[in-house]
This record gives C-alpha cells, structure tokens and sequence, in this order.
C-alpha cells in the first residue's frame, strides 16, 4: 500500500472512533425527532458536520422556515471556511480535476486538525484514505443509533446524550487552554449564550438563531479587542 | 416526516453546508487581508462551539446534577488534551454512573 493510503487510515481511525458514539446520539435523536432510520443516515452521508446536524434537525423537526435552516447552516459551518482556505494553502498537485471537487465536503473539525498538523503537504491519496473511516464511523454511528435507539434502556440513552457536547469540550479546551484570547471569546459566548437562555423573551428565539447571535457577536467583540497578528489566524 | 419536505430540508442543508467548505476552497487563493476578518475567522470555531455547548449541556439529560458531573469529567479530561472518544465515552459513564446513585 501506498505510503500516503497508510498514514491517511492510520490518522483517520482515531477520528471515526470519535464519531461514532456523537453520530449514534445523532441517530436516536433523529427517529425520535420523527425521521425515518434511512433519512438520519442520508443526513449523515450528505453533510458529514455534528453541530451543522443537531442544529439542522432541530429546525426540520420543527418545522422551522428554510431561511432558518440556510442561515444556521452558513454561521455555524462558517468555521470550514477558514479551514478550506487554510488547506487550499496546503494541498499539492495530485488534488485536481473531479478531486478538487470532492475536496472540500470532508473538511470537519477534526480532520482539519489531523491534515494541519501534518508536516507535509496534504496529498489526494492522503486526504482520500484520511476521510474514509470518519465517513464510515459518522454514518453508521447514525445508522446504528437510529436503528438501536428504541430498544436501548433510557438511562443509556440519556448518558449519551451528553456525547455531542463533550466532543466539542474536547474541542475548546486544548484550543483555549494554549492561548488566552480564544479562552476569553469563548467565555464571552457563553455568557451571551445564557443571556439568551435564561431570558424569557429571549428564549422565543430559535436555537440556531441564537447560536448565530452569540457566535458573531462574541467573534466581533474578540476581534476588536485581540486583533491577531500578521501571522496568526487565516 | 413526509418524504418531499424532508428532500427540501436536505438539500438546503447538505447544498449550504457544501458550499460553505467549497467556495472558499475552490476561489480563494490569496491571504485575507483585513485584519478584523482575519481575527473574526480565528475565533468563529471555537465560539460557535461554546455558544451550542453552553448553558445547552447542563439541560441534556434530564438532570442536572448528573449533568453538571458529566460537563465535569469532559473538561478535566479535555485539559489535559484527552482523545475525542475518551472525553465522549467517560463523560456518559459518568452520567451514568451518578443516575444510578441518585
């Protein structure tokens, strides 16, 4: 095997392991949000995104109006633009064509991450056998818990539920702990997301409407005040 | 959920969600250069995550003390840069290991 394809499955297992128990929740909320097991599946194929996901099935099951579902989609994916743009920076030669295309439907947090850290540019082949365990863990996790979901005991079910969260502590922290004014924006969207939480008339708006508000909000104010440097940032 | 309005959903979904990584991958070559951008789009990630994240976790099952334990163990293990499964799995084993002692 080619090495690219080795290191690519290699770096990608740990990734789809993750997933699985986030995209298992995902799944058990979906059919019981009123989806069937093969549109929760399908929703996982096509946008392979947790928070995206979560956010976008609370609008469906709803019922909420498209502008909604568009709208938290773009604020709370916004992240993968910056991503995108870093790793357009970073691919080589072999990633053209019908590739380039598919390219960026796998940028995720995590696989982000994982292709960044690499000392080497990101190759067609690496990137290919990078994502193709994660693809697999998020839509069968969704597969399994949509299907498994009903005949697990409550008690395990509502344990799980705390999986998608956690996913994204272990996102923050490390990022937070290493430098102090991502740790501030994000205290700062904490603070406006329990403003809207806790406040009467401001808890009639949607969730994915506030999860925008904060975001913004608190990134703008992080701006202004810790501007990064030349080098840091996109 | 009916088959038709569920494929308008998808599609909003899934096309917005390709668009948002692929635009920029496929146009944009140049470093930003306004700065406000530039420090927006580092902080946008880890905000959204927060904002989803919080106060949301402590209300996701049904008890709080339990939660509250389980948001405990997650951002300990996170500190110290523990492996997205690790902080999945042991913040429910410790949900539910508290509602069976509740």
């Amino acid at each position: 095997m080619h090495q690219d394809l080795r290191r690519g499955l290699r770096d990608g297992l740990p990734i789809a392991l993750g997933y699985f128990p986030v995209s298992f929740t995902f799944g058990i909320l979906a059919v019981s949000g009123g989806l069937s097991f093969w549109q929760a599946t399908l929703i996982s194929l096509m946008n392979l995104t947790s928070a995206g996901q979560f956010a976008g099935l609370s609008v469906m099951t709803a019922g909420g109006p498209l502008v909604e579902m568009a709208l938290s989609q773009l604020i709370i994916n916004l992240r993968y633009s910056l991503m995108s743009i870093s790793l357009s920076q970073k691919v080589d030669g072999s990633v053209r064509g019908l590739a380039r295309w598919s390219f960026p439907f796998s940028v995720t947090d995590e696989i982000f991450a994982v292709s960044a850290a690499r000392p080497e540019p990101v190759t067609q082949r690496y990137w290919a056998a990078l994502r193709i365990l994660p693809i697999a863990g998020w839509t069968l996790g969704t597969l399994c818990g949509a299907l498994l979901g009903a005949v697990l005991p409550q008690r395990l079910l509502e344990a799980l539920g705390i999986a998608l969260y956690a996913m994204f502590i272990a996102i923050i922290v490390p990022a937070a702990r290493r430098d102090v004014h991502v740790c501030l924006a994000c205290v700062l969207a904490v603070a406006f997301s329990c403003v809207f939480f806790f406040t009467p008339a401001l808890s009639a708006v949607g969730s994915g409407f506030s999860v925008i508000i904060c975001a913004v909000a608190a990134s703008s104010a992080a701006a202004v005040l810790f501007p990064v440097g030349e080098e840091e940032g996109a | 959920m009916n088959t038709s309005s569920f494929f308008l959903y998808l599609a909003v979904m899934a096309g917005v969600t390709y668009l948002v990584r692929a635009v920029p991958f496929l146009l944009i070559r140049r470093k930003i250069e306004s700065r406000f951008l530039r420090s927006f789009f580092r902080y946008i990630p880890y905000t959204v995550l927060s904002a989803m994240t919080f106060p949301a976790i402590f209300f996701c099952t049904g008890s709080v003390l339990s939660a509250a334990a389980g948001t405990a163990a997650a951002l300990l293990l996170a500190f110290f840069d523990q492996s997205l499964l690790v902080v999945a799995m042991a913040s429910s084993a410790v949900i539910w290991v508290v509602s069976l002692l509740v």
